[in-house]
């Protein structure tokens, strides 16, 4: 960064391809950058055509994006190896932004457009600049719960704009829970049905799922949907019958039910074509099979289910019968080509998995102990225990997010290479609409530059101004995120 | 403003169905829950064509009272959700009649009934601010896309006289429309005073006519974040339409860095040894020109809010700056007040709360006042917010024994967010749970939620706001005995914020669910 000041003017002004980009006009995910980027530079922009006035020198006409691999990847869809780092020279009368693909050159749009500033008479300036960008962790995900509480459509394609300003390229859909199953399902129509808190107006349609996937994917974000079973699973057995274990009280049924059904041949029948379908609408490679707390009680109160522990010799040992079910959904989610993540209980509890399994660190408590284990065992992990930004206080909360240092445990390089990411976790139980934008944002933004920048940017104080700013450039584009403390925005939330 | 002189009118045509059983499913729907109520399972349709609200023929309030006209309007579509227009047909029946009378001035008795029975249901109340919350308590339940309600008796009043929400638009400037809505959701929740805690350090956002360079150079900024009279008028209007009061605070001698800005030699310069180190502290009491000031600025204000109270704050005041000040140590000595700082502060504040008598206006002041040992005026009210439980307890016993007036905030202090669900604790509040006679008890006038501005401003107000606000709303309006269990409000309320969000508030879920229309914005 220098002193050298440009403008910018929204008559002259335009974002295009460079000659040598090998991307184009039919890039559409490109085009509508342009075009999106364009507009939160020039919110009020008079577009009253172009005007092919000659630059004057101090002026940056043109920003131009320079994609430099044959392969694009622009009609693709982004996964954990690609490539999302960029070049950004900002000089007059041209700017170039160079990226190996497309995902690169949508980081490097955000970036171009957090260097504008206004300038003393209001008039789009920026400084002459060299950067050259690269994500630290390759997974930079956030978690939505849409089953505690259903999210309407507008608010999750909110958020994933937000993502998108921050760098984020993962939204994690906990879709579906024990309160509720939102997810229409056209293998069974019935989970929604009878799992919806109401089956038209508190569902996801096909046409609904396929459009946050394409929204998600024009700013670079894979939507890695959660499915979890066995336990969390109370909504699924309201549509199908016989899925979950009926509990007993002694020798009869208690009318209650408890985790999936291990033993029937019916469920793993059920889940394979229930998978068969999940792996078609979703086309991220990796799906999330969830697998966290399953209480065992249920099981344990079963007469059936006490009978085939008998006859599998598991004695009383149900993480062995927890082990069975996992092993089989795993089996059958790979048969669908698809990777998976499992929350640590299927680590922990020493499930046989397949060694490109990616496991997600949840648990409060001996994290760094857990990461070595983890790591040790050789698997690829991603950490979300320090973000659960469900779990608010009064305060500067953000600050212990943005200090929380993923690679901070003992091991080897070749074991920290492992750890590819984390998340940040909005769990629903008081979280919906009403509160999601202003809970995630701008807490999550910590989590974000923890995730892409340096392990050395930790300062606070630096951390506290430019977050600052970035959270008022957030409420100028219309997100609702909330202040960090006393102070105030030239432009305030104009929403009530 | 003058308030008609009514009479009151009953309207006796109606079966009183004792049915108490039904209370509690009943009460369901109702928030906060009335004094008394009874009803039947028996239920009149209604029709959004030929439902009207109308003034009864004994009623001395009548078309052209402008805050029940407006109420009228305001309730209908609330009531009938997508009905636009109300139109007659030429078979109407009146349906429900408001029958109002007031007898004093000013809104603190409030008496209301309502009945709802067969062909008519009949609205009487003591005050047009009686026939504003008996407007609110009328519970319509429809099926699919017909109305229904329940035949009903209700016999409400408050509990507690003053029921407060405070607002900090210092910390960061709240917009128009935030404070504007927020009103709304108050009147829902039968809260009557908006508490603006206008000005503080931060910033100076009151545009003040007398000296209009306190907001020019004190606000965030001079143009977008300040508020102009007629915003002050406008929040004025929109308060006592829907029976709120609005009691501005203009805290000082602390609190006040953003005084000195538009005001030079208002605060003390700090000292460093001999020389002044560059910072401000409190209100400079040593200084007559302080007094004039004030007296000047509280005319303004005295004129400019109708109300006849006025917070003065009060709280916090830190001595360190006053101690290091030769003038003020000078002054200190002049008035034989030793090195006991709190004598200077007592000497400020005894000052401006005389200067507010002879503006014919009531003090409130934070319990720092109070606790500092000031001579204050009896009628002077403190405001309880800090201390722990039994703190709090001795407080209240301390207060009221030396026969003045309180107010309760310390135990709602909703800014103060947590996990979970901690509307229990706002709602477990026992306001007159401590040592001290009957006379003292009914000194406790009331309570007020408190939502500090720090991390607070419109993007989300809203949903830190609601419905946490509302457990507090029910602990000042209803019967403690009959509203004393959590797991009874846990339903109620849950259904009271899928209401405020269908009338347009942003309240927040208290746990999993959800709400058959959920909010539709972001």
């Amino acid at each position: 960064m220098s002193t050298v000041v440009f403008k910018l003017s929204g008559a002259s002004f335009q974002i295009v391809d460079a000659k040598e980009s090998s991307s184009g006009a039919s890039c559409s995910l490109l085009q509508n950058a342009y075009r999106r980027y364009f507009e939160y530079i020039f919110p009020s922009a008079r577009k009253q055509g172009h005007v092919k006035k000659k630059t004057p020198a101090s002026a940056v006409s043109e920003l131009q994006v320079w994609i430099t691999s044959a392969d694009t990847e622009c009609d693709g869809f982004p996964n954990v190896t690609s490539d999302e780092s960029y070049q950004l020279s900002v000089d007059s009368p041209v700017s170039v932004l160079k990226a190996s693909t497309v995902w690169g050159a949508l980081r490097g749009l955000e970036t171009f457009s957090q260097l504008v500033y206004e300038g003393e008479y209001g008039a789009k300036s920026i400084n002459r600049t060299e950067i050259s960008d690269f994500p630290r962790f390759a997974h930079r995900g956030v978690l939505l719960d849409t089953s505690r509480h259903f999210l309407p459509i507008k608010v999750i394609l909110a958020n994933l704009e937000a993502m998108a300003w921050n760098k984020f390229n993962v939204f994690h859909w906990h879709i579906v829970d024990d309160p509720s199953f939102p997810y229409l399902s056209r293998t069974f129509p019935q989970l929604s049905q009878q799992g919806a808190f109401h089956p038209y107006t508190h569902v996801y349609t096909p046409s609904d799922v396929k459009m946050i996937i394409e929204f998600a994917r024009l700013r670079g974000i894979r939507v890695v949907p959660e499915f979890d079973t066995p336990g969390h699973t109370q909504s699924w057995g309201k549509g199908q019958k016989d899925l979950l274990t009926p509990c007993y009280s002694g020798a009869s049924p208690s009318g209650s039910f408890g985790p999936v059904n291990p033993i029937l041949n019916t469920t793993y029948e059920f889940m394979s074509m229930f998978f068969k379908e999940v792996s078609t609408v979703f086309p991220d490679a990796y799906i999330h099979l969830g697998g966290d707390e399953v209480d065992f009680n249920c099981w344990k109160s079963n007469p059936d289910i006490q009978k085939f522990m008998e006859q599998q010799g598991f004695g009383t040992d149900y993480s062995k019968l927890e082990s069975l079910y996992i092993q089989r959904i795993l089996d059958i989610v790979s048969s669908t080509n698809k990777h998976y993540l499992i929350w640590q209980e299927v680590f922990d509890n020493g499930v046989k998995l397949k060694q490109d399994t990616v496991v997600n660190v949840w648990i409060g408590n001996k994290v760094e102990e857990e990461l070595q284990k983890v790591t040790e065992a050789g698997f690829t992990t991603i950490l979300s225990a320090p973000w659960y930004l469900d779990y608010i206080s009064y305060g500067q909360d953000w600050q212990k997010y943005y200090l929380a240092e993923p690679l901070g445990f003992k091991g080897t390089d070749a074991q920290k290479k492992l750890v590819v990411g984390g998340e940040a976790c909005l769990w629903g139980e008081y979280v919906d609409a009403t509160n999601l934008t202003p809970r995630l944002w701008p807490r999550a933004s910590a989590v974000a530059e923890r995730l892409w920048s340096d392990k050395d940017v930790r300062d606070l104080n630096d951390a506290y101004s430019r977050l600052a700013q970035h959270r008022c450039r957030m409420v100028q584009r219309g997100i609702p995120a909330e202040p960090l403390f006393s102070g105030y925005c030239a432009y305030e939330y104009k929403g009530v | 403003m003058i308030f008609p002189v009514l009479c009151l009118f009953l309207a006796a045509r109606f079966s009183k169905i004792q049915n108490k059983s039904s209370t509690a499913k009943y009460g369901h729907k109702l928030w906060p829950m009335p004094q008394l109520i009874s009803s039947s399972t028996d239920r009149y349709p209604l029709s959004p064509r030929q439902f009207i609200f109308q003034y009864a023929s004994g009623s001395s309030a009548k078309s052209g009272c402008s805050v029940i006209d407006s109420a009228f309007k305001r309730y209908f579509p609330l009531i009938f959700k997508t009905e636009k227009h109300m139109y007659r047909t030429f078979s109407m029946q009146p349906m429900l009649n408001v029958y109002a009378s007031i007898h004093l001035s000013f809104p603190f008795s409030v008496v209301d009934k309502l009945s709802v029975s067969s062909g008519q249901a009949s609205l009487r109340a003591k005050t047009v601010w009686g026939a504003l919350r008996g407007n609110k308590t009328i519970h319509i339940r429809h099926v699919r896309y017909k109305y229904f309600v329940n035949k009903t008796e209700i016999d409400d009043f408050p509990r507690f006289k003053f029921r407060g929400l405070l607002l900090d638009t210092s910390r960061h400037y709240l917009p128009l429309p935030a404070i504007l809505k927020t009103l709304d959701a108050m009147s829902y929740n039968k809260f009557n005073v908006f508490h603006w805690h206008i000005v503080d350090d931060p910033s100076f956002p009151y545009q003040s006519s007398t000296f209009p360079g306190l907001s020019s150079k004190g606000a965030f900024h001079p143009s977008t974040h300040v508020y102009s009279q007629t915003d002050v008028s406008r929040v004025i209007s929109h308060a006592r339409l829907r029976g709120i009061r609005v009691l501005p605070e203009f805290d000082s001698p602390g609190h006040t860095q953003s005084w000195g800005k538009g005001q030079p030699g208002l605060l003390t310069s700090c000292y460093k040894g001999s020389v002044p180190s560059g910072t401000f502290g409190p209100v400079n009491p040593a200084m007559s020109s302080s007094y004039q000031f004030i007296s000047r600025l509280f005319k303004e204000v005295a004129s400019v809010f109708p109300d006849p109270y006025i917070h003065l704050g009060g709280d916090e005041v830190d001595f360190t700056c006053w101690k290091s000040n030769p003038e003020v140590r000078g002054f200190m000595q002049k008035m034989g007040f030793g090195t006991d700082y709190t004598k200077l502060e007592s000497y400020y504040m005894e000052n401006i709360i005389n200067l507010t008598k002879t503006l014919n206006k009531t003090s409130i002041v934070w319990q720092d006042v109070f606790d500092n040992h000031e001579k204050i005026p009896e009628e002077t009210v403190l405001h309880i917010w800090k201390g722990s439980p039994a703190q709090i307890q001795q407080e209240l016993s301390d207060i009221t024994l030396a026969g003045y007036r309180v107010i309760l905030s310390a135990p709602w202090y909703i800014n103060h967010i947590a996990y979970g669900q901690d509307w229990t604790t706002y709602y477990n509040v026992q306001p007159l749970n401590f040592t001290g006679s009957e006379q003292q008890k009914s000194l406790v006038i009331g309570g007020e939620v408190c939502m500090w501005g720090e991390y607070v401003d419109a993007t989300n107000l809203s949903p830190r706001l609601w419905p946490r606000a509302s457990a507090a709303a029910e602990r000042l309006w209803s019967d403690e005995k009959t509203t004393s269990s959590v797991t009874d409000a846990f339903p109620r309320l849950t259904d009271f914020r899928c209401r405020l969000l269908r009338r347009g508030i942003q309240a927040e879920p208290l746990f999993v669910g959800h709400c058959r229309h959920e909010y539709e914005g972001i």
